[in-house]
């Protein structure tokens, strides 16, 4: 039988607010235990959440930022369950009015692009972190996470591939990185994934029964974890058997995933309106405001790069994927627009070589957009042919200085003295009689041998544009 | 007249007039509390009272006092007081030092009063009796064989008995007001908002309000100038100007209209409570107020309703006494489930347990609709009653509670003692100011008359219950002492 697989992405993005969304403790990561968890995070009787503006605001960046309805009066739930990291005893959630209702995000896979629907993104606390190995008798709670806010990102289930899912996953990624509401860290959770994966007959409508994976920490993981999933329902399935819902923890080192808990022992969280807090209220004003200052989004960034720098369909989305690509690109148009093409090219082709080959992000690259620009602009006004700028970005990258430095220390810049390169020329004509006959019996070719010849005599740095001029004139 | 009779005002100006010092009254009440039996502290801090007293002291030698300067209160042990035990009157916290101070606690320090104790209270302000606190049922000062009511039991007993010169105390479903009344001194619960929570341990977090416990209306509006307030720290408190509550406390009540609801003089009201009822409010027509009869239908609900909202929010509300961090924790733990389970079945008494369990009930899956959602539709028809009210009438009175104080013991079923608070429940449903004075006596117990106002109608209501207290002298009664 041929399956359908069905995918819904729940994400959380850790928003980068400076306090936390209930109380005045940092969110800094990676501080000593429990140094970050002030009485409000450690739950004390008598203590009090007050919400933090920021991370509402950041949440409405998120929700305009896909076009969603924002619910300008929502509502803050209590969701109950026990556990040691959960300090209250619930978790500050949204259940019946989140800030952002219905959105939509396009995504490409390939060739094909498709709108993804975002269902709803709500607000809410993480819980603290329990430590299990740490001592033999005892679990160690560190609260520092506590209250930390997070955007929850729920997906409809339109993902029809592993595929599908990662890219949905990283359009998500990129888009809070560009509105500045997440950093993205994978590493340090600051964004999380979990999939909803289903199959179903192909040409079914109704959903098959979904299990819920967790614990998936990189882009990479995602794809594997749901095949792995989609090949565990089918052989289920085709055995005869049925798919039970329940969550399941991928575990990367062993590639293979694990339930968790099933449907009937999940919790029954008794949500209710959150006495302590207000519902809040959203003026026409505040969404002005926000919608106002919001920056350029991926895809206006996208349309801008080809229309007015003339890239094409592909390398525009390829530099706009990612905000610090983007940055990058941009930095380095500065002053050298006329160069976007060639700028284009070299940060998807030398740059982005590099830094794969050597696990670099392009945050750490060694050399600069700045410095990169210089090097471009020294293509642009012919002070060096693209060959040897290679050679200059090699020197670059091992940090030898900058395009200007190297060109000139090395004396690399092109010769377009006219009389110098006549003078290589004529030398090479005199020396070449047989060649310069083959030319003239209409031998087109073998203008590269003169071509060749004459930039090795002058160590590549004859400007090829004046030096095949030169050669036609002198051989016709 | 004995320091521990005279009021806030009174004392205050004995302390301007250098008659004693604050470290004086302040041993004369701490004398008083040790020779006491009532059972109305918890916690008794002679040393933090004594330095405290020193500290007014110096202050009024310095001349940068205030009114409430060096003077002596008990706090109700519902309030996070930073390096004192703040138990809620429960097993679960009777460990628990808090390493902070409630918004009310600093406000009350930086007034520069001298804090006796920690005033015995139900556990987690739940009870009409202040049999629930597991340090031990509080005494009324008029009859040691009765209660004191509750949840503020200690509180009332400390004020009436002489124990403290005022008290603060926290009104849920009426645990200011009640015990004010069988008691015999005047409470105020403030409107829903008026005073910070931060720092309260919370019960019922949309009906929780702290307000002043005293001998007058007069030290009610003294306390309150230093209680209320918009506070940062709690999302729900309000931020509206605080008035001098002070100031219009001698106004003229002439023209007062006084509605009377029906639903509060039927069936269940004890005779001679009406009787004391009925004298005091014939006192205020003679004073010019004219009454009328009002009637608000939904306040048949109010006790399911209150029944409902309370336990849901509570069950959510205690969940963080869980044994983890602080507080009670079982001996040697199985595992987790065995370390909660433990530790909150022995740590909550038996009222605790019955209002978490109601909670979590009305809370589960497919009984939210019937029972929370209903409960807050009901709550709204409450709150609209009183609107309509309002709109012809400035006051509301009737009686605090059906009975006078009843005997230690006497009530076992939790639904009859659930009674206890029918006519107060309505004013934190509706999140409305009320206030409860007292108004005479039946069987040599104290009858209190209760006033509902208006939202922030504090003034008003302090002002009415004033000028009847120039009129009557029933809040200058004090139990016979042996």
């Amino acid at each position: 039988m041929e399956w359908e697989t069905v995918i819904g992405l729940e994400i959380h993005a850790q928003l980068s607010t400076k306090s936390k969304i209930f109380s005045s403790a940092s969110t800094q990561f990676g501080q000593a235990p429990n140094s970050q968890a002030c009485a409000v995070d450690l739950g004390l009787p008598g203590v009090l959440p007050v919400l933090n503006v920021e991370a509402v605001n950041k949440a409405i960046k998120f929700g305009l930022a896909v076009n969603a309805h924002i619910n300008q009066r929502n509502i803050f739930d209590r969701k109950n369950y026990f556990y040691p990291d959960l300090p209250k005893g619930y978790q500050i959630s949204q259940m019946d009015l989140p800030i952002v209702g219905k959105g939509e995000i396009e995504i490409s896979v390939g060739e094909m692009t498709k709108v993804v629907g975002v269902t709803r993104a709500h607000l809410e606390e993480d819980a603290g972190k329990s430590v299990h190995d740490m001592f033999n008798e005892f679990s160690a709670i560190d609260l520092n996470r506590a209250g930390t806010p997070l955007l929850e990102i729920v997906s409809e289930p339109d993902m029809r591939s592993a595929k599908e899912a990662v890219a949905y996953a990283k359009k998500i990624h990129a888009l809070v990185q560009y509105i500045d509401i997440c950093d993205g860290n994978m590493q340090e959770g600051s964004f999380r994934c979990d999939a909803n994966v289903s199959i179903r007959p192909m040409g079914q409508t109704e959903l098959g029964t979904r299990a819920e994976l967790k614990n998936i920490n990189s882009f990479k993981f995602l794809e594997r974890a749901i095949n792995l999933e989609v090949e565990r329902q089918q052989d289920i399935l085709e055995e005869g058997g049925s798919v039970v819902q329940e969550t399941r923890l991928y575990d990367a080192v062993k590639h293979e995933t694990r339930s968790m808990r099933s449907k009937e022992e999940a919790n029954d969280y008794r949500y209710f309106p959150d006495p302590d807090l207000l519902p809040v209220e959203i003026s026409d004003e505040l969404l002005d405001s926000i919608k106002a200052d919001l920056p350029e989004l991926p895809v206006q960034k996208k349309a801008r790069f080809v229309t007015d720098l003339g890239l094409n369909e592909y390398d525009a989305d390829v530099l706009t994927s990612q905000k610090s690509l983007a940055d990058y690109f941009e930095t380095m148009l500065d002053g050298n627009e006329k160069n976007a093409k060639l700028c284009a090219n070299w940060v998807m082709g030398e740059l982005s070589a590099s830094l794969n080959k050597n696990q670099l992000d392009i945050e750490n690259s060694p050399i600069s957009a700045n410095d990169l620009s210089q090097l471009i602009a020294r293509i642009g006004d012919d002070t060096i042919s693209g060959k040897i700028a290679k050679d200059v970005f090699k020197a670059m990258w091992d940090g030898e200085g900058s395009a200007d430095e190297i060109i000139k220390s090395k004396g690399l810049k092109q010769v377009t003295d006219m009389g110098a390169i006549e003078a290589i020329i004529d030398e090479i004509i005199a020396n070449n009689a047989p060649q310069v006959e083959q030319f003239k019996s209409g031998n087109e070719k073998i203008l590269g041998f003169f071509v060749g010849q004459a930039m090795k005599a002058s160590q590549g740095k004859a400007n090829p544009k004046l030096l095949n001029q030169l050669l036609r004139e002198k051989l016709s | 007249m004995s320091i521990h009779q005279k009021t806030i005002a009174e004392l205050a100006q004995g302390l301007k007039d250098k008659e004693y010092s604050s470290v004086e009254i302040t041993q004369h009440y701490l004398d008083r509390i040790k020779q006491s039996d009532l059972n109305a502290f918890i916690t008794v801090t002679d040393e933090l009272a004594m330095s405290q007293a020193q500290a007014a002291d110096d202050k009024i030698a310095a001349g940068t006092n205030n009114i409430l300067t060096g003077i002596p209160y008990a706090h109700k042990d519902i309030f996070c007081t930073q390096g004192v035990k703040t138990s809620a009157g429960s097993k679960m916290l009777d460990n628990f030092i808090s390493p902070y101070d409630a918004s009310v606690s600093h406000q009350l320090n930086q007034a520069d009063t001298v804090m006796l104790g920690k005033a015995n209270m139900d556990e987690f302000a739940m009870g009409s009796s202040n049999e629930n606190s597991f340090y031990g049922a509080v005494k009324n000062p008029w009859n040691t064989d009765k209660i004191p009511g509750g949840s503020s039991g200690g509180s009332a007993a400390a004020v009436a008995g002489g124990l403290s010169c005022f008290a603060t105390g926290t009104d849920t479903g009426g645990s200011i007001r009640q015990p004010a009344s069988l008691c015999g001194i005047t409470g105020l619960k403030p409107t829903y908002g008026r005073v910070s929570r931060y720092g309260m341990i919370a019960y019922a977090s949309s009906l929780d309000q702290a307000g002043p416990m005293t001998k007058t209306a007069q030290d009610a509006a003294i306390v309150l100038n230093a209680m209320a307030g918009f506070d940062e720290k709690d999302s729900t408190s309000a931020e509206q100007d605080v008035p001098d509550y002070t100031a219009h406390l001698n106004n003229s009540i002439q023209g007062l209209t006084i509605g009377l609801p029906k639903e509060f003089f039927s069936e269940g009201l004890d005779d001679g409570v009406a009787t004391e009822v009925m004298n005091a409010v014939k006192e205020f027509e003679s004073m010019g107020a004219t009454v009328k009869e009002i009637s608000l239908p939904n306040s048949a609900y109010a006790i399911p309703t209150y029944y409902i909202v309370a336990p849901c929010e509570c069950s959510s509300n205690l969940s963080r006494l869980d044994g983890v961090r602080y507080g009670y924790r079982c001996d040697s733990p199985e595992n987790l489930e065995d370390l909660y389970l433990r530790s909150r079945s022995e740590g909550f008494g038996a009222e605790v347990k019955r209002r978490i369990m109601i909670g979590a009930y009305a809370l589960s899956a497919g009984y939210y609709d019937a029972y929370y959602l209903k409960a807050q539709k009901t709550r709204h028809l409450i709150s609209d009653d009183f609107k309509k009210a309002f709109d012809e009438v400035d006051v509301i009175m009737g009686p605090v509670s059906p009975t006078t104080a009843f005997d230690l013991g006497s009530v076992k079923d939790p639904v009859s003692m659930y009674l206890a608070d029918i006519y107060t429940l309505s004013a934190n449903l509706a999140g409305l100011p009320g206030m409860s004075i007292p108004a005479g006596f039946s069987n040599k117990l104290p009858v209190g008359l209760q006033l509902i106002g208006n939202y922030w109608s504090e003034s008003k209501l302090l002002n009415i219950a004033h000028q009847f207290q120039q009129q009557t002298d029933w809040h200058q009664q004090m139990p016979q002492e042996d």
